[in-house]
């Protein structure tokens, strides 16, 4: 017997000895690494976190009280990026308005991609009428124009950031819970899924250890598109003047406001900075988020 | 005869992000008109893309590095695109593997072939399609002019290579280049598919090159045969000389490997050691030396070139198989191979205790249609079968695609609820228990799944696949699960530090082995084993065979194999069932089964698989079995098999036959005109004489 099994083993099999396995954080970060647009995204990323976040604490600047006094005044060396229409420090106010967008962004980007992926993977995974009751339900939430409810929803709430990142996430999950669905569909038909059945696994360890781990690559995008999608909505919002309330701004709010000049003279420095950051931030989560589905995926990973 | 197609040399290599793949390297080869090569070989041994090189349809990377290939005197390396668009698909025609896939399925099967005529013909579109609907004629295609207007998902599995085939004959072309036309088809509709090709090219003239895995595909159809291995030709003949008399040890190793060279002696298998070398920097020597029995220090530091005795019959090897002389300090020493265990053969390890039975189990799909679930019908996947299955055998059941074997295995290890029927186990209703019961149940009955790529998680590692069902059935600590985890990886024959790595680290039978591992863990005393070497290369399937069957002895387990391959169901297998639309046709001990079969549709499916052997290939005068299996939507009247059997009377239409045993004991089948005498008619004779006079009638 002995001989038989030395005659299938691993010697036999032609296997080079395997050597000391790196962590799976290390292996995805070296897949992330070479996607150079990703890390440019990410450099940039954190430094505009560290902009807005840590900034204020160099650049003091009165962001509460208006001075009409600075009123449009140009940049120099006081103001460096010069002021706005109420007399604010343009760069200070860039800081305080991207808090709120950033904070905002990620916050509804994050309670709409988790609520949307248990909500579409328990309804593909269990599938029938709680699927068909759970899919239409979306599709009723997809058919109502989202813009209008949200603008209502802010007339009714005084909107201060926290509610913001509810009255975006409760418009934004629809998409991801469909997409979620979509996928956890074709994957409880794998292989590996139904095995969890033969060893007698519950169907709630299919979803969270096997369906969910498997959309990885879609939720992560999704995740991305929703910071980038809930910093243009929150843009959107505050360009209609609809936005979180002064004294607080964002950068959307602060584009609107500028946007009163555009014609008067050449105020280039209200428009182009708060416009350029909101485009940069959406193109770095964007790419940033293609860079983290392949270092999810465990096939692109080197030993 | 003059020489059609001549490859000299050809170097054939992808650029991947690794680094540049040596698929093709150095491949001389000739076809003459009119002539069937063979080009057998494993999977990655550059077989696909020497095909794709007369073709120039590299894919992305690919390009031809040197070499020649000259289509009638012409070298068509390099040729302009114009000009190769010219060859393709009217001078070389090609079929692929997967019919559905190569068919436009927006189209109709007409307007796709006249598409390739008109291309190359200055034809008006009527004509055209007055050619498709000729060639449709041709391929054998029923009712070809209403059918020309057909998609091609109104056609089945076998009808849609015919089309494919149609397609690639369409501008009549000197040569037609099939790359494994019938891997992705039944062994009945394969037979049917060989015969036509074999046809076609006699009426028509035409030269094939045959690509294939299969031995027994070459061996009845193919003029020559070339051997590859690792992006070389091995060993080239004439294919009576390749099968009496290969000189190659590589070739020599495959016809060992068979599961069918052993189904008598149940021997082990010979498995070819390792795997294929890594194409980006594949080994210096001869590329099969790493794994070859009578490798010397000078077969890993040469390589040996492509020579015989005759231009007949070339290999590229320093110590052929059948002259194992070798001359060390000047004197003839012979080589003996390395001694493989051969005399280990199968021992009966039957207690008789049945283990599990299954009493008319029947499985029905509902067909639904609409938003409100409405029923417009049932599919009969399993109707009414019954089988015991005793500790310690192995049950083999066989079948086309379609005919309810997978039903049955999933039935089992409770993936499928029975419509009807009962499953017990020791004793106990499977479908009885729930809750803790059910989960601790499971134990019992573990399943092996087809495809071990799909059924490991990718994103988990090797060793949280195994723990997994020790997890869930929350058995042992944290140390010991993972000590039972080493211990399984250890006895499936992989290395115990491979915890850490994701299965796509794994080789096909690397994988089958781990996904072997996970069912073992719980300590079934049943295991349903779904195709598990279908996907697997020849030399594969029989390093994992073996090891099933080591520890089928070592652990005491009881197999229901399920596959449509007979050979490889034979060597393993103590018991075979035959199922043919949900119902099982004939049952009896393996060897009952293959060399007298009872039922006409077991004897039509021996002699549709080809056999790696040219004079029975031949030999055989039978059309195997001719049709295609009916929907199993509307399943015929009374006996099943009758619309596509050979023997079929009135009262097959009206009356279903019952399983009753035949020739000697322990042999069922379901047939009003069996081909065996019935057991009752020779109760009184002694067992042994009865077997005898079996013998006689086949």
């Amino acid at each position: 017997m002995a001989d038989t099994l030395a005659s299938n083993s691993a010697a036999d099999l032609g296997l080079e000895p395997s050597t000391k396995p790196r962590g799976m954080l290390v292996r995805g970060w070296e897949v992330f690494a070479e996607n150079k647009l990703a890390l440019g995204s990410l450099a940039f990323i954190i430094f505009i976190l560290l902009f807005c976040f840590v900034g204020p604490v160099f650049y003091k600047t009165n962001q509460v009280n208006t001075n009409l006094i600075e009123y449009m005044c140009h940049p120099s060396g006081a103001h460096l990026l010069g002021c706005d229409d109420l007399g604010y420090d343009e760069l200070g106010r860039l800081m305080i308005g991207g808090q709120t967008s950033l904070e905002v962004g990620l916050a509804a980007a994050l309670v709409s991609v988790l609520f949307g992926t248990l909500y579409g993977a328990i309804s593909g995974f269990v599938g029938g009428w709680l699927d068909a009751l759970m899919m239409r339900i979306v599709d009723a939430g997809l058919s109502i124009p989202g813009i209008m409810v949200i603008i209502i929803l802010s007339v009714i709430f005084h909107p201060s950031p926290l509610i913001m990142v509810f009255i975006i996430a409760v418009f934004y999950w629809f998409g991801v819970a469909r997409l979620i669905r979509g996928e956890t569909l074709s994957l409880r038909t794998r292989e590996y899924v139904q095995a969890v059945k033969v060893i007698g696994g519950l169907p709630m360890r299919s979803v969270v250890r096997h369906v969910v781990p498997n959309a990885i690559g879609t939720i992560i995008v999704q995740g991305t598109f929703a910071v980038a999608d809930s910093i243009l909505l929150l843009s959107g919002l505050g360009f209609l003047g609809l936005g979180v309330q002064p004294p607080s701004t964002d950068w959307g709010s602060m584009l609107a406001s500028a946007l009163t000049y555009i014609q008067g003279g050449n105020y280039w420095w209200l428009i182009y900075p708060p416009g350029i950051l909101i485009i940069l931030v959406c193109i770095a989560f964007n790419f940033i988020g293609d860079a983290l589905r392949d270092a999810f995926e465990t096939r692109l990973q080197r030993r | 005869m003059t020489a059609l197609l001549e490859i000299d040399d050809l170097r054939t290599y992808i650029r991947l992000k690794q680094g540049m793949v040596h698929a093709v390297d150095g491949v001389t080869l000739r076809v003459d008109e009119g002539e069937t090569l063979g080009i057998v070989g494993e999977s990655g041994c550059g077989k696909t893309m020497t095909a794709l090189s007369i073709m120039n349809l590299l894919p992305n990377g690919g390009h031809i590095a040197g070499g020649s290939i000259k289509l009638g005197g012409r070298d068509i390396v390099g040729l302009a695109p114009e000009d190769m668009r010219r060859i393709r698909g009217n001078e070389i025609g090609m079929i692929f593997q997967d019919p559905l896939s190569s068919l436009n399925p927006t189209m109709t099967v007409g307007r796709q072939i006249s598409e390739a005529v008109l291309l190359h013909r200055d034809v008006s579109k009527t004509e055209a399609m007055d050619r498709a609907v000729e060639v449709l004629d041709l391929v054998g295609l029923p009712r070809s002019r209403e059918r020309v207007n057909e998609y091609p998902h109104q056609f089945s599995g076998g009808m849609r290579q015919r089309v494919m085939i149609a397609m690639a004959l369409a501008c009549e072309p000197k040569l037609l280049i099939a790359d494994e036309p019938t891997t992705a088809l039944d062994v009945t509709i394969q037979k049917q598919i060989l015969e036509l090709i074999d046809n076609l090219r006699q009426r028509l003239g035409m030269a094939v090159i045959m690509v294939t895995h299969d031995l027994g595909v070459i061996a009845g159809r193919a003029d020559r045969v070339a051997v590859m291995y690792a992006g070389k030709v091995v060993e080239t003949t004439e294919t009576s000389n390749l099968f009496e008399n290969p000189r190659h040890p590589y070739t020599e190793a495959l016809f060992q490997a068979l599961p069918e060279k052993s189904a008598e002696t149940r021997e082990r298998l010979y498995s070819i050691p390792g795997a294929p070398p890594d194409l980006v920097s594949p080994p210096k020597g001869c590329r099969f030396a790493p794994r070859c029995r009578y490798a010397t220090d000078k077969c890993r530091e040469e390589s040996p070139v492509l020579a015989g005795e005759t231009t007949a019959h070339t290999y590229a090897c320093y110590f052929p198989v059948g002259a194992r002389e070798q001359n060390v300090d000047g004197r003839l020493q012979v080589i003996e191979p390395v001694k493989v265990d051969e005399t280990d053969s199968l021992e009966m390890h039957v207690t008789g205790d049945v283990v599990l039975s299954a009493q008319n189990l029947v499985k029905d799909f509902p067909v639904t249609k609409g938003v409100l679930q409405r029923r417009i019908g049932v599919v009969s996947a399993v109707a009414g079968v019954s089988f015991d299955i005793r500790k310690g055998e192995t049950l083999g059941l066989v079948g086309e695609s379609g005919c309810g074997k997978t039903t049955i295995g999933r039935m089992l290890v409770g993936l499928e609820k029975p419509t009807a029927g009962m499953i017990s186990f020791a004793g106990k209703d499977l479908a009885k228990s729930s809750g803790r019961q059910y989960r601790r149940e499971r134990r019992d009955i573990q399943y092996m799944f087809q495809d071990s790529y799909s059924s490991l998680d990718p994103r988990m590692r090797a060793g949280s696949i195994l723990r997994e069902p020790l997890v869930v059935q929350r058995m042992g600590t944290r140390s010991e699960q993972y000590a039972k985890v080493r211990e399984m990886l250890g006895k499936v024959g992989l290395p115990e530090s491979w915890t850490e790595r994701y299965p796509h680290e794994f080789s096909g039978g690397q994988r089958q082995r781990l996904g072997f591992a996970r069912a073992l863990m719980l300590d079934p005393q049943l295991i349903v084993a779904d195709e598990p070497v279908s996907a697997l290369d020849v030399s594969i399937q029989a390093q994992v065979l073996n090891m099933m069957r080591d520890l089928q002895r070592e652990l005491g387990l009881t197999y229901l194999f399920i596959s449509h391959d007979l050979s490889v169901v034979r060597y393993l297998s103590n018991h075979i069932g035959v199922m043919y639309l949900g119902k099982l046709v004939e049952i009896g001990t393996a060897d009952e089964v293959y060399l007298r079969p009872a039922h006409p549709y077991t004897k039509g499916l021996i002699e549709s698989a080809p056999t790696a052997d040219p004079v029975a290939e031949r030999a055989k005068v039978h059309e195997g079995i001719t049709g295609e299996l009916p929907s199993a939507l509307h399943p015929p009247s009374g006996c099943r098999f009758r619309t596509r059997c050979p023997i079929a009377q009135e009262i097959c239409a009206t009356v279903e036959p019952e399983l009753k045993p035949y020739g000697a004991a322990k042999h069922f089948a379901a047939c009003h005109f069996a081909l065996q005498p019935p057991f009752e008619a020779m109760a009184d004779a002694p067992t042994g004489s009865a077997r005898t006079t079996t013998g006689q009638v086949t």
